[in-house]
């Protein structure tokens, strides 16, 4: 699929600093002299940054990996995640229209987007805060269907529930993410049929939901501070105790 | 049914404690030093009499596979790479796994990565697994600093870093020389084989790629010996499974079952039934988006859920992902749909299946609106048999599968569908 950057660039782009130091311990997951294999997580924390991906940013990544710009347009071309046009100002929907979604209501749920976001994909709402996409399977497929907004799944969806979602989000409430219709996780929704006995020691909600409640991070442009920087395999195991 | 002492995953559904402490007491992380002291050639040994083949959906013995990593070094490390790019429409098995149960795999993965000598291993979760990510990353963490994983791991004098990392959104990932290209960072185009991985795999070293439910089972097989889970299921189809039903059943889910289960008790024990009764059942996809469906008549009575069974109605179990679907369901839209899927998801890379997924998608397109001529069922059908087999990787053998599926058993829909918008087109003068 053809995929081109954006007419209208940005004229720098540089990491915070705290996903400076972030981008830098990604590189040392790999053996010296292969640090171009942490082009997809570093691209990916640019996008988590800015919302999308601009030339200079690809420029910035590919210089910090040593790698040809070439071989980074590559990358962010080929890879449907990297958003390659600016997106909505607080978040952009991907709903997953693959079959399981589909014959569970997903076309209702593009309906809505197009109603309340845009009539076209990748078209920003004229409050400048929405965009959405049609995308792949999520794998999510016993929870159908589903929305993907931020860094969250919801799960188990309607139309209708859909459509209170996008106004909590206009009215600048975060939803708690995962199913939707008071399932929990991907258990039979009628009830457990196993493991009735694993069922003590369960937080507020499953540990996908658990997170985002935690960090409140749903749509958050993320800058680094969120959670404290790990590199275990380096042998600072210590830095891990929670402060 | 499989009683809940013999299920592998026991916090399926993350109701249970999801730290490492939890994970101890419900038996992980036990005697994982002993297991790892027997032996490579015993963990082999055992892992080839449990029967586990592969759950990625190609179903090759994981035993076997083991044993062509080389015995000794020449020098080049060797790695392990796990495949947690769930993407086969169909599938969330292993996102259950990583996100509620990661300890399975984790510790799966130091014993794995011993019996193949290496000492390092690669996660690759796709992209869009950022939740589920966070949760593997934290049980990583929480295993470094335990002393299970790092220097002399779990005490087993073996020295063991696992490394998670992730995809952008490819399905193409999942092909395990394309997930490999994407792990050295570049775009993820499958890779001819041979050499396979095993002799040159990630950074050109002998390298094994695995599924997620593949390793995190390793670890209970070894404490429980292979006998253990050999005893489920029938032979050559050995083993617990984890199934994703999704689709028109009462209660959606994911369980772990018993290998070779019947499709009625699956679905009647977990599922809540079909949809309106199971008089109501028009077709499933046994084992995700890319094996051919069967119609609801050969799924009603004692369909075999395994491998071979599967296998002998012209379709698979893949990754034991079932798409059911009633009567209200439009199966030629739907098989449309994964064409559609396989067209965005083709990496361009060979002509017959660049040009052939968006060709048939087209096709199908027409199908479903029954404005195709009645022979090109057949044109179409000529078609998919061009790009299947003709292709660096499967993902044109898995575009051309459910076309056949559907054409095999559904063809009288597509045609009465044509016929019908025959008798109310109005002819239209010729430009």
């Amino acid at each position: 699929m053809l995929r081109r950057l954006h007419p209208d660039q940005p004229d720098t782009f540089a990491f915070a600093p705290a996903n400076q130091a972030w981008a830098e311990a990604q590189i040392t997951k790999f053996p010296e002299g292969r640090q171009a294999s942490a082009v997809i997580p570093l691209l990916w924390r640019a996008q988590e940054q800015e919302g999308w991906l601009s030339r200079p940013a690809l420029e910035f990544v590919a210089k910090m990996l040593d790698m040809a710009y070439i071989r980074v347009l590559e990358v962010a071309t080929f890879y449907f995640m990297f958003q390659l046009q600016p997106v909505g100002k607080i978040a952009h929907f991907q709903v997953c229209g693959t079959t399981s979604c589909l014959i569970c209501g997903a076309e209702d749920l593009i309906s809505v987007c197009q109603d309340k976001i845009a009539s076209k994909p990748h078209d920003i709402s004229q409050n400048g805060k929405f965009s959405w996409e049609e995308v792949e399977c999520l794998g999510a497929c016993a929870n159908a269907p589903m929305v993907q907004i931020g860094k969250d799944y919801y799960e188990d969806l309607t139309a209708k529930k859909l459509a209170d979602l996008i106004d909590e989000f206009d009215n600048g409430k975060i939803p708690i993410p995962g199913p939707q219709n008071g399932r929990y996780a991907a258990e039979p929704e009628g009830g457990l049929t196993s493991l009735k006995d694993y069922k003590s020691g369960a937080l507020a909600y499953n540990a996908s939901a658990q997170a985002a409640v935690d960090l409140q991070d749903t749509v958050k442009r993320i800058d680094g501070t969120e959670v404290p920087l790990l590199t275990p395999w380096l042998g600072d195991t210590k830095k891990s105790e929670k402060t | 049914m499989l009683k809940d002492q013999d299920r592998i995953f026991t916090n399926l559904y993350g109701m249970h404690e999801r730290t490492l402490k939890g994970a101890k007491k419900r038996g992980h992380w036990d005697g994982t030093a002993k297991i790892i002291k027997n032996g490579r050639d015993w963990i082999i040994d055992e892992m080839k009499k449990s029967g586990l083949r592969g759950r990625g959906g190609a179903g090759f013995p994981t035993g076997l596979k083991w044993s062509f990593m080389p015995k000794e070094s020449d020098g080049r490390p060797s790695y392990l790479v796990v495949n947690a790019d769930e993407s086969e429409p169909g599938t969330c098995k292993d996102r259950e796994i990583m996100r509620h149960d990661p300890h399975t795999l984790i510790e799966g993965c130091l014993i794995a990565s011993f019996a193949m000598n290496a000492n390092v291993c690669y996660i690759y979760i796709r992209g869009e697994y950022i939740r589920e990510r966070e949760a593997l990353q934290a049980a990583i963490d929480q295993a470094y600093e335990a002393g299970l994983v790092g220097p002399n791991a779990a005490k087993s004098g073996w020295d063991f870093d696992i490394y998670l990392h992730h995809g952008a959104g490819a399905y193409i990932c999942g092909e395990e020389t394309a997930l490999l290209e994407s792990l050295e960072g570049k775009k993820g185009m499958p890779r001819m084989k041979p050499p396979f991985p095993a002799g040159a795999g990630l950074y050109g070293c002998p390298t094994t790629v695995n599924n997620v439910e593949s390793i995190a089972v390793v670890p209970t097989i070894l404490r429980r010996g292979g006998d253990w889970f050999s005893g489920f299921g029938r032979p050559n189809n050995t083993g617990t499974k984890l199934f994703a039903i999704s689709g028109h059943v009462n209660h959606r889910c994911v369980v772990e079952e018993e290998m070779s289960i019947t499709f009625d008790e699956l679905i009647d024990k977990h599922c809540g039934g079909i949809r309106g009764g199971w008089d109501n059942l028009k077709a499933v996809i046994p084992g995700g988006s890319s094996v051919p469906m069967l119609p609801g008549s050969v799924m009603r009575k004692d369909a075999i859920m395994d491998f071979d069974w599967l296998r002998e109605q012209r379709s698979g179990l893949g990754t034991a992902a079932v798409i059911v679907m009633d009567n209200s369901t439009d199966v030629v839209k739907a098989i449309w749909r994964l064409s559609k899927f396989y067209k965005h998801e083709s990496c361009g890379q060979c002509t017959p299946c660049r040009e052939g997924t968006g060709w048939m998608m087209r096709v199908m397109e027409r199908l479903v609106s029954g404005d195709a001529e009645p022979d090109e069922i057949d044109v179409l059908l000529d078609v998919t048999k061009q790009v299947e087999g003709h292709t660096i990787c499967a993902l044109g053998d898995a575009a051309a599968w459910p076309i056949q599926g559907l054409i095999r058993h559904f063809r009288d829909d597509i045609e009465e569908r044509i016929a019908h918008k025959r008798k109310t087109r109005r002819p239209v003068a010729a430009e």
